[in-house]
């Protein structure tokens, strides 16, 4: 196991977990990588660390080029044990000089850890440090991912090292874009960005356009998952851009479960309305689907119609648990109805019209609830709902 | 009126322009929020936050 080179004297370093398939729950069907780099200089730099368990990987790679006791400084962009879980042994192993961090990491990691004695020097935004030729640049990113995260920006190589940010559960023996399948990579990045990154796309947004105004200039960003964007960097921030913005395409995603097939019939019907007015839509069962990758379809749909048959007064738990996560994730700007069958007390239209409310969905239509199984009638009015929900979600992506 | 921030992700409470997230009216002072209200960015409680410099 060696190193790779991404420049002259910087190198990748990090390690590969081919075979890790729930990732905190996250559904990592590609595996993923647990990125850290290194940087030759007057000083040598080691940035970020791995997961504990793949220590002997880390050391490895970084033997490959040089003694990992000869490293002087080690940066902790994030604090997550998938970066920093290795952090304990490796700095036992290369007794660094100093170790850079942020307030909130230096206190994240005695969280962690509970030890102190530790050669840590606190950073800001802001902050440079030489190490030779070159410098480091810290940039704090507070939420993108934890209240601890910063990027570090080498201005000399055009090099944003970004942690979570701009990262990918991604495991390829291959390091950069360039070499990996496009669509593949994209879609392990919209993933990502969904199930990670969502909740603080203000932040997003606002660091951003603090790198537009700070004028820095890109060659290649090195993020803590997946590969490096070295051929176009510019493609991920655009999406960034996007996803942060909460651009959306006309599209609706239908996300429903069902018990005696009502709710389904419904659903349905309310398919049928949506695609008769030209705008495409998907049929997501709850039960048979998996709620990290439909996070991503959710990223990308202005519409989103909610389904679920009353069971015992709420939802069915298989609506209940991914609307719960969903929620969490804070989708702006979606369009929204509900719609459900039940038998005497149907409470559940109700609850989803509430959880389409927490996330500030425009909710187009009061919602239909049909007594047992759906009528003709009803069945026309889903389709109704379908409709009105595609024409708004038209208007507003023409807007 | 004082502005606050959160030491947790460096979001500040702005008294003149409140938290419509949390229905909270512009003009509301931090020292009148509701120890209910967190900070809208990461859910930190009133304590974590200290008056901005
Ligand atoms: C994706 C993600 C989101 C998190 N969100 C929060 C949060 O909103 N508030 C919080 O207090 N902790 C949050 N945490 C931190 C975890 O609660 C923390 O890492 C905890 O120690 C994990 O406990 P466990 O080891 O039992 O899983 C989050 C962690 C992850 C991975
Ligand atoms: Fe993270
Ligand atoms: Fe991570
Ligand atoms: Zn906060």
């Amino acid at each position: 196991m060696k190193a790779v080179k991404v420049k002259e004297n910087f190198y990748w370093v990090g390690a590969i977990d081919w075979n890790v398939r729930n990732f905190h729950g996250y559904s990592t069907f590609r595996g993923t990588t647990y990125n850290a780099y290194l940087l030759i200089d007057e000083k040598v730099v080691l940035f970020d660390t791995v997961k504990h368990g793949f220590e002997e990987e880390l050391l490895k790679r970084i033997s490959s080029v040089i003694g990992p006791e000869r490293i002087d400084y080690l940066v902790i962009n994030h604090i997550e044990p998938d970066h920093a879980g290795g952090f304990a042994k490796i700095v036992d192993v290369i007794k660094p000089e100093k170790i850079f961090l942020t307030k909130n990491a230096r206190l994240g990691i005695l969280a962690h850890f509970h030890k102190e004695d530790y050669p840590f020097e606190e950073v800001k935004t802001g902050t440079s440090v030489k190490v030779g030729k070159r410098t480091l640049t810290f940039i704090e990113t507070p939420m993108i991912h934890w209240p601890d995260s910063m990027m570090t920006y080498i201005p000399e190589e055009r090099i944003l090292v970004s942690q979570d940010a701009f990262g990918a559960h991604y495991a390829t023996s291959q390091r950069f874009d360039d070499e990996v399948d496009e669509c593949e990579l994209i879609q392990e990045a919209r993933k990502y960005y969904a199930n990670i990154v969502y909740p603080y796309s203000p932040q997003v947004n606002k660091l951003l356009k603090t790198v537009k105004d700070m004028n820095l200039q890109i060659e290649m960003i090195c993020p803590d998952h997946g590969v490096i964007w070295r051929k176009n960097p510019e493609k991920i921030v655009s999406l960034y851009e996007r996803w942060s913005s909460f651009t959306c395409d006309p599209k609706v995603l239908i996300l429903y479960d069902t018990m005696w097939k009502s709710t389904e019939k419904m659903a349905y019907a309310v398919m049928e309305g949506v695609f008769e007015e030209g705008v495409p839509v998907k049929m997501c069962k709850l039960s048979v689907t998996d709620w990290t990758e439909l996070m991503a379809d959710v990223l990308e749909a202005r519409g989103l119609v909610l389904g679920s048959p009353t069971l015992n007064n709420g939802l069915l738990p298989t609506v209940s648990g991914f609307l719960t996560y969903m929620k969490g994730l804070r989708p702006r700007g979606k369009v929204g109805a509900a719609f459900g069958s039940y038998g005497w007390s149907g409470e559940a239209v109700k609850l989803l019209n509430q959880y389409l409310q927490e996330i500030q969905a425009e909710i187009v239509h009061e919602g239909i609830k049909a007594k047992y199984v759906p009528d003709e009638k009803v069945l026309f009015e889903c389709m109704e709902l379908g409709k009105a929900v595609a024409r708004k979600v038209k208007e507003l992506c023409s807007a | 009126m004082k502005k606050y921030k959160c030491n947790v992700c460096g979001y500040v409470y702005d008294p003149e322009v409140g938290d419509p997230s949390q229905n909270i009216p512009p003009g509301t002072p931090f020292e009148q929020l509701p120890d209910s209200w967190t900070c809208p960015v990461c859910g930190a409680s009133k304590d974590d936050f200290s008056p901005e410099e």
